[in-house]
C-alpha cells in the first residue's frame, strides 16, 4: 500500500524526523487558515503541494492547462489562488499515465531557501534479506538514474535485523553525505529515525527525495525530510490499524478494489486479451505466451489455488468491465482444486453475462474429463485448447479476427 | 536417491488441525507420504485420523519430534504465527522445516531468516507449494509430498524441477510426466522476496545428486537470484538445464500476485534474468508450454 506525501511525512515524525512545517488541506475552505498559518510561523514563501500517488508531480500538468503540480507562493493571497487550480484537477504527469489522477488534498508548506539536496532511502536488500539504507548526494534527482550512471555516488549501509540500527551507522552515513558540525549530528539522529520508521511500521520502503539543508529564519541551516515517500508491506497491515486508515480507496483502481473484495489478484492492463487464471506464476507467462504469439493482454488475473464457483464468476464480471477486452483467455491447471468445479463456474458465468466475445478455455489436471464434458455439454461456443501454446494461439487469433 | 527429502522421510505437519493444514495432510497420506506427527498447541494428546491412520498431536515440535522422530516438518499456519512456528521447528532440530504459508510480513522473515544462520534447519519457502520426491507405485505413489503440489502428476525418474511458482511447477511437471520422462525431486522455493533457500542452493543440490540427469528452472521477476543461479551453472553445473522467466509482460512497479514478483528501480526484469539464462547456456523455452521439450532437446 502506498501513502500520501503529507501521512509519510505523519510517520516520520512520530519518530523524530525533522520535517518542514506544513498541514494538509481537503478543501478550498481550509487553504486559507492553513496558509495563514504558515505565513504566520515567520516563512515568507508558502508551497502548495498536490497529493496524489505519484511522483514527477513538479513538473506535471493539469488537464486545466494548469502547469505544476508544486507551486511557491509569496502571499496567502497567491497560495488561496494556486490551490483553486489544483484541487479537484486531474494532475498529468509521468508517472500517472495520460488518465492523471484526481487532486483532492494539498499540502501547504512553509518554503525554505534550499542549500543542498540528498537522497536517503530504507528499503530491503533480497540479495541479503537485511534491512539497507542508501544514501546519495545527487538528491532530487532520478536514483535509478544515479545507479546507473554512477552507482559510486550511492553510499549503502546493511543493518543486521538482530541487533538493529547503531548509532555508528548512522554517522557513517551522515558523512557520506559530507554533511559536518550541527548538521552532522542533526542528519544522524535523522537517519536513525528514518530507520526506525521503516522497521516500526513495517514499510517496504521509505524515501526522503530530497533530504534537504535548509536555510532557517535566523540564518542558521538545519536538515530536513523535503519530501518522502512510504510503501509498506500488505502483508503487515493487520497489525496497524493506523496506517490502514490512510489508505486513498481514490488512488486504486476502481477494477482492482472489486477483485480485492472476491480474494482475487487483478491487475489492468492495456490490451485485449484477458486471461483468468490459476497462480500468480502461470497468471504471469499466460500474459507472456499472448504477446509471443501476437496479441495483448488485458490484465493479470489469479483466481489463486483453491477458487472456488463465486469467484470464476466474480471475476468473468470484473474482466467484461474492461471495455477494451476482445476476449478472453481461460487457462487453469487444477493439480488440486476440481477441474470440473472450474468448468461449472465458467458456464454459469457466461450464462450470467450473456457474453458474446470468444472465450478460449485450457483445462488441465484433476477431474478433468468431468470438467471438459460440463464444458461440452453446455451448448454454448467455448474455444477448447489443447495445451497453454494451442489455446493462446487460438484466442490471439479469434480477437484479431 | 533424490535431493531434500526421501520416501522414507518422517514428517509432521505444524498446523495439522487447520482447514488447509488437515486437508494437505489428508492427501500426503493418501500418497503415501510418513506423516507421523501433527502440532496444534492445545490439541497435545488428540489424534488426526485419516484412511485408517492414527496421527498423534503434539502441543510443541520438540516433543513431536523426541515421540517420533520426524525430520521434516510442513507449515500451514496463519500469517501472524508463521514466523514462530518456522522458528519451533529450528529449535526442535528439524533437518527440513516447509514453510507454505502465504502472506507472512516481510520484516518477519527478516527476522527469520537472520535467527536461522549457523542453523542446522534449511527452510524452503514460504509462499510455496512445497516439494515432492515420486514414489515407485501408480501415479507415482509412495513418494514425499511435503505442501500442496498434487502428487499423481509426479514419475518417478531423473529430472529436477526448480521454481519460485507452484502452479508454473506442476506446469513443467506434467508436461514431463506426459512425455514419459520422470522426476527425481521438485521442489518449489516461494514467491516472496525473503525466503529459506535460493533457486542456487537447489541447483546445488541438484548437481551433488547423482540420481537427477538434468534440470528445469523456472524463474520469474524480481530480485536477482536467478542471475546468481546462472553464473554459478555457467562455472560449475555439470548437467543440462533448461528454463523459463515469468513476466516479460508485466508493468514495472506492480506486484505480480506473488509479493516478490516486482521489477522496481529497473531491477529484476524478465529480459535480464532470461540474457544470464542464455549467457549460462541455459536452454530458455520461448513459452512455457516448452519447458520440457527445452530440456530434452538438450539431453
Amino acid at each position: 500500500m502506498n501513502i500520501h506525501e503529507y501521512q509519510a511525512k505523519q510517520l516520520l515524525a512520530r519518530y523524530g524526523v525533522a520535517v518542514p512545517f506544513e498541514l494538509p488541506a481537503k478543501s478550498l475552505a481550509e487553504v486559507r487558515p492553513v496558509a495563514e498559518k504558515i505565513a504566520a510561523s515567520g516563512s515568507a514563501k508558502i508551497v502548495v503541494k498536490s497529493q496524489i500517488h505519484a511522483g514527477g508531480r513538479g513538473k506535471g500538468t493539469f488537464k486545466s492547462g494548469f502547469q505544476g503540480g508544486v507551486k511557491v507562493a509569496s502571499s496567502v493571497d497567491e497560495a488561496v489562488s494556486f490551490a483553486e487550480k489544483m484541487l479537484g484537477n486531474v494532475l498529468v504527469t509521468k508517472q500517472t499515465g495520460p488518465e492523471g489522477r484526481l487532486v483532492q488534498t494539498l499540502l501547504i508548506a512553509s518554503g525554505a531557501k534550499i542549500k543542498k539536496e540528498f537522497y536517503l532511502a530504507v528499503l530491503l536488500d533480497r540479495a541479503t534479506s537485511r534491512p539497507v539504507i542508501m544514501a546519495s548526494t545527487e538528491g532530487g534527482m532520478d536514483i535509478e538514474e544515479v545507479a546507473e550512471k554512477h552507482p559510486e555516488k550511492i553510499f549503502k549501509q546493511y543493518i543486521d535485523p538482530a541487533v538493529g540500527i547503531m548509532p555508528f551507522q548512522a554517522r557513517k552515513v551522515a558523512a557520506s553525505l559530507g554533511l559536518k558540525g550541527d548538521l552532522f549530528n542533526a542528519a544522524s539522529k535523522l537517519i536513525i529515525g528514518v530507520y526506525t520508521t521503516w522497521w516500526e511500521c513495517d514499510a517496504s520502503m521509505v524515501e526522503l527525495n530530497p533530504l534537504a539543508v535548509v536555510e532557517v529564519a535566523d540564518g542558521k541551516e538545519s536538515i530536513v525530510a523535503l519530501d518522502a515517500k512510504i510503501s509498506l508491506d500488505d502483508n503487515a497491515l493487520y497489525r496497524h490499524k493506523d496506517i490502514m486508515e490512510m489508505r486513498d480507496l481514490n488512488e486504486e483502481a476502481p477494477l482492482e478494489i472489486e477483485a480485492s473484495k472476491f480474494n482475487l489478484n487483478y491487475i489492468k492492463l492495456d490490451g485485449s486479451i484477458a486471461c483468468l487464471v490459476n497462480g500468480a506464476g502461470l497468471a504471469m507467462a499466460t500474459m507472456d505466451i499472448i504477446q509471443h504469439f501476437g496479441g495483448n493482454p488485458a490484465n493479470f488475473l489469479d483466481v489463486g489455488g483453491g477458487a472456488s464457483k463465486d469467484q470464476v464468476s466474480a471475476a468473468f464480471k470484473i474482466i467484461l468491465q474492461d471495455p477494451h477486452v476482445k476476449g478472453i483467455f481461460v487457462n487453469i491447471f487444477g493439480g488440486i482444486m476440481d477441474c470440473n468445479v472450474i468448468a461449472t463456474g465458467i458456464v454459469a458465468a457466461v450464462k450470467e453475462t450473456g457474453l458474446k466475445l470468444p472465450l478460449v478455455v485450457r483445462l488441465e489436471g484433476n477431474n478433468v474429463l468431468a470438467g471438459k464434458q460440463t464444458l461440452a455439454d453446455s451448448g454454448l461456443t467455448i474455444i477448447r485448447g489443447d495445451t497453454m501454446a494451442d489455446a493462446a494461439k487460438k484466442v490471439v487469433e479469434a480477437v484479431g479476427k | 536417491m533424490s535431493i531434500l527429502v526421501t520416501p522414507n522421510t518422517k514428517v509432521l505437519v505444524q498446523g495439522i488441525t487447520g482447514s488447509f493444514g488437515a486437508k494437505h495432510a489428508q492427501l500426503s497420506i493418501d500418497y503415501g507420504t510418513l506423516i507421523v506427527a501433527g502440532v496444534t498447541p492445545g490439541k497435545g494428546g488428540q489424534f488426526f485420523e485419516h484412511g485408517g491412520q492414527k496421527v498423534p498431536i503434539f502441543d510443541t515440535v520438540a516433543e513431536a519430534v523426541k515421540q517420533t522422530g520426524a525430520t521434516a516438518s510442513a507449515v500451514f499456519v496463519p500469517p501472524p504465527f508463521a514466523a514462530d512456528a518456522i522458528l519451533e521447528g529450528a529449535d526442535a532440530g528439524l533437518d527440513l522445516v516447509v514453510a507454505i504459508t502465504e502472506g507472512i510480513p516481510i520484516r518477519d522473515m527478516v527476522k527469520v531468516k537472520r535467527a536461522l544462520v549457523g542453523s542446522k534447519t534449511r527452510l524452503i519457502g514460504p509462499n510455496c507449494p512445497g516439494i515432492v520426491t515420486p514414489g515407485e507405485g501408480k501415479d507415482s505413489h509412495g513418494g514425499c509430498r511435503i505442501g500442496i503440489a498434487p502428487g499423481y502428476i509426479n514419475k518417478k525418474g531423473h529430472i529436477g524441477v526448480l521454481s519460485r511458482s507452484g502452479t508454473l511447477t506442476y506446469e513443467a511437471v506434467w508436461q514431463l510426466t506426459s512425455r514419459g520422462v520422470g522426476q527425481s525431486t521438485c521442489v518449489g522455493i516461494g514467491g516472496d522476496p525473503v525466503n529459506g533457500t535460493s533457486h542456487l542452493d537447489i541447483i546445488k543440490m541438484f548437481n551433488d545428486d547423482p540420481d537427477t540427469h538434468g534440470i528445469i528452472m523456472i524463474g520469474e521477476i524480481g530480485g536477482s537470484a536467478e542471475e546468481e543461479a546462472a553464473e554459478w551453472i555457467k562455472k560449475n553445473c555439470q548437467k543440462p538445464v533448461a528454463g523459463f522467466i515469468a513476466g516479460t509482460t508485466a508493468p514495472p512497479g506492480r506486484r505480480m500476485g506473488h509479493a516478490g514478483a516486482i521489477v522496481s528501480g529497473g531491477k529484476g526484469t524478465a529480459e535480464a534474468k532470461i540474457a544470464a539464462f542464455k549467457d549460462a547456456g541455459i536452454g530458455v523455452a520461448a513459452t512455457p508450454s516448452e519447458m520440457a521439450d527445452t530440456l530434452l532437446k538438450m539431453m
